[in-house]
């Protein structure tokens, strides 16, 4: 089989430093081609690119989960775009800055055809350090983006007081500790910050210790979008913890915005890495566990009114 | 289980180097669209191309007697006539051609984004604002009367009267769509891997489901009265004999291999299905007994079956791959 094309997924509120971000992407000479896939056109155009414009149609999937959405429109255009293999090397996806980033990911889990032929590289938010705040405050989607992000670029950090970008920058560790995060004028950022991250293969997101998760940083409960972190010792039981992660995420799934792990089951010598988006679940066992490698297991649910004493006890309760 | 009998010897190998989107024999010409916007026809055994989107890609392309419609990703709708010459039949600037399909007598439709365009036999174009960008496109076997797929169903549009379309009505998002030879069903695929119909005399819906896959290739027996599908480890073939099309009942299976079917063509005169699979394997299947013939052997690397079709008097068939290899089979 060809190589999966990677896919980079560029969201950000109104206004944060998108579009600027994406130009930089395109014009900085990296001798790549890429295959835009914007929400309107005129803004970005470079004549080595294939820029595709998008309706940012989302549609429900007819298999009884509420929150089982796909872009409709991405699915034809992937579908399209892979039928010109060798024209581009890589996927960049701009969405608008009203969007819920959750069509687009679970576009690449739920449709067979898109996952089989492309893999979701990263989801990078663009955040504006002047106006989130108030963002926060009025539009949830703006939440939604910083919760999704692998990578976040915390922009126009010039317009704000040293004091006024630690407030900003506590309030999105509160809601996703596990982001990678670059504070930028201009969205100028080194383009391998961005792109080709494998954020989405995990590895590195779960080995970055979410220390912004511990004491310190609680006056920010009024954010209702969190995560929950958990570090489970030796083995878990997969008999008992497929079926509760599957329960779970089927309940909670409306409230779950992404949620990831690696696990350590008995007696298996790889590790199990998982992934999901509401009630889309996705893993796979993949490398061995290193013999100096500490078999444990590590989850993050980034979601809304998570009740993490529940999620601990009861991942605790799957402990092999 | 024995080995099928073989027509390999009966293939001759054709030049397409890209991704096949569509293939068929207009004139009688072997002729295949090619994903870079180049029609190219095989003239006494060369190829002729015609630069139908230059600088461009392909989109969607509709293969069929009289010629090839292709929609590209320049917003450009070309008919390419069965000599190779080029019109240009619409534009729409900036957008991809989503969709395109051709009635027999010359009637032409598109649709980039929700806007579908119908052109007559006699050029007049008419637009119709479809509720959500459709997939799929078909014509009525009789009269001017346009199919879409669309988000949660499918909507039947006169082109030339001044009504609002009929709309069928069913939860999901409709891909592919293909009108029954008698006129008496419509049917789609769907993302949810399904397919789903409708009797339209009395809007009676049908559901056919157990796809492994998505089934986007749908073709119709000459007679009518079977319907062949891709998106499963076989070809499954629907029975339309009765008024209750294939309710309560069993489709067939035909050519069960351990690979999935890509595309479907049956024969124009008799009932025997070609099927061409995503290891680029192709089978002959007669639906009476089952009975196989090996078309071509599965090549590692070539690629999935894109195009599969008759030609008019079902004595050659011609087929293109995801990864550009191209044959046509003569029948000894």
């Amino acid at each position: 089989m060809t190589e999966k094309i990677p896919v980079t997924v560029l969201t950000g509120y109104l206004g944060a430093g998108k579009t600027t971000l994406l130009n930089r992407i395109l014009t900085e000479p990296h001798g790549k081609r890429f295959a835009v896939i914007v929400n309107e056109f005129g803004e970005v155009g470079i004549d080595n690119d294939l820029v595709v414009g998008a309706d940012e149609e989302v549609f429900e999937m007819n298999n009884g989960c509420i929150c089982c959405t796909v872009r409709g429109d991405l699915i034809r255009i992937i579908d399209g775009l892979m039928k010109r293999k060798g024209k581009f090397d890589a996927i960049i996806v701009e969405t608008t800055g009203l969007a819920d980033p959750a069509p687009v990911a679970q576009t690449f889990f739920v449709d067979e055809d898109v996952g089989a032929r492309t893999r979701l590289d990263a989801v990078v938010t663009v955040v504006d350090a002047k106006w989130l705040g108030e963002r926060l405050k009025d539009a949830p989607e703006a939440k939604n983006q910083i919760a999704f992000a692998d990578v976040l670029i915390l922009n126009k950090t010039d317009l704000v007081t040293p004091e006024e970008l630690a407030e900003v920058e506590a309030r999105i560790r509160a809601i996703n500790p596990y982001a990678v995060l670059h504070k930028t004028q201009r969205s100028a950022v080194p383009l391998d910050a961005v792109l080709g991250k494998s954020a989405f293969d995990l590895d590195r997101i779960l080995d970055i210790e979410p220390d912004f998760l511990e004491a310190g940083h609680h006056h920010h409960h009024s954010d209702d979008v969190r995560s929950v972190g958990l570090t489970v010792p030796g083995d878990l039981d997969p008999e008992k913890f497929m079926p509760w992660i599957n329960e779970f995420t089927q309940v909670e799934g409306p409230n779950i915005l992404r949620c990831k792990g690696i696990l350590s089951f008995k007696d298996e010598p790889k590790r199990f890495v998982f992934q999901g988006v509401h009630m889309i679940l996705d893993g796979d066992l993949q490398r061995d566990w290193r013999p100096d490698e500490k078999r444990e297991s590590k989850l993050v649910f980034i979601g809304r009114n998570l009740d993490r004493a529940k999620i601990e006890k009861a991942v605790e309760a799957c402990r092999a | 289980m024995n080995a099928p009998t073989s027509l390999t010897s009966n293939v001759a190998a054709l030049d397409a180097g890209e991704h096949v989107f569509a293939a068929g024999f207009p004139g009688g010409v072997p002729t295949l669209a090619l994903a870079s916007g180049i029609i190219r026809r095989i003239v006494d055994g060369m190829p002729q191309d015609t630069a139908a989107h230059p600088d461009a890609g392909l989109v969607s392309a509709f293969v069929d007697h009289s010629g090839t419609v292709t929609g590209g990703d320049d917003g450009r709708v070309v008919r390419t006539a069965k000599d190779g010459t080029a019109e240009l039949l619409g534009e729409e600037k900036g957008r991809w051609i989503d969709a395109v399909t051709a009635a027999p007598g010359g009637a032409v439709a598109w649709s980039a984004g929700k806007k579908v365009s119908a052109r007559d036999e006699k050029g007049r174009l008419r637009a119709l604002e479809a509720p959500s960008t459709p997939q799929g496109l078909v014509f009525a076997p009789k009269g001017y009367r346009l199919a879409m797929a669309h988000y949660n169903g499918v909507s039947l549009w006169f082109p030339n009267v001044e009504a609002a379309p009929e709309v069928l009505n069913w939860k999901g998002s409709h891909l592919d769509v293909v009108w029954s030879p008698d006129g008496k069903f419509v049917v789609t695929s769907m993302q949810e891997n399904m397919l789903h119909g409708w009797r339209l005399a009395d809007r009676k819906d049908m559901r056919m489901s157990g796809y492994p896959a998505k089934p986007r290739s749908l073709h119709w027996s000459h007679d009518g009265q079977w319907l062949a599908t891709s998106g499963a480890d076989a070809a499954i073939i629907w029975p339309f004999q009765d008024k209750d099309g294939p309710m309560g009942k069993a489709p067939r299976e035909c050519g069960v291999r351990n690979a999935k079917v890509s595309r479907v063509a049956f024969h124009p005169g008799a009932l025997v299905l070609a099927v061409g699979y995503e290891d680029n394997c192709i089978l002959l299947a007669r639906l009476q007994d089952g009975a196989e013939l090996l078309v071509r052997a599965a090549v590692k690397g070539a690629g999935a079956v894109s195009a599969l079709a008759w030609d008019k008097q079902g004595k050659r068939l011609i087929f293109g791959t995801s990864e550009g290899e191209a044959g046509v089979l003569t029948l000894p």
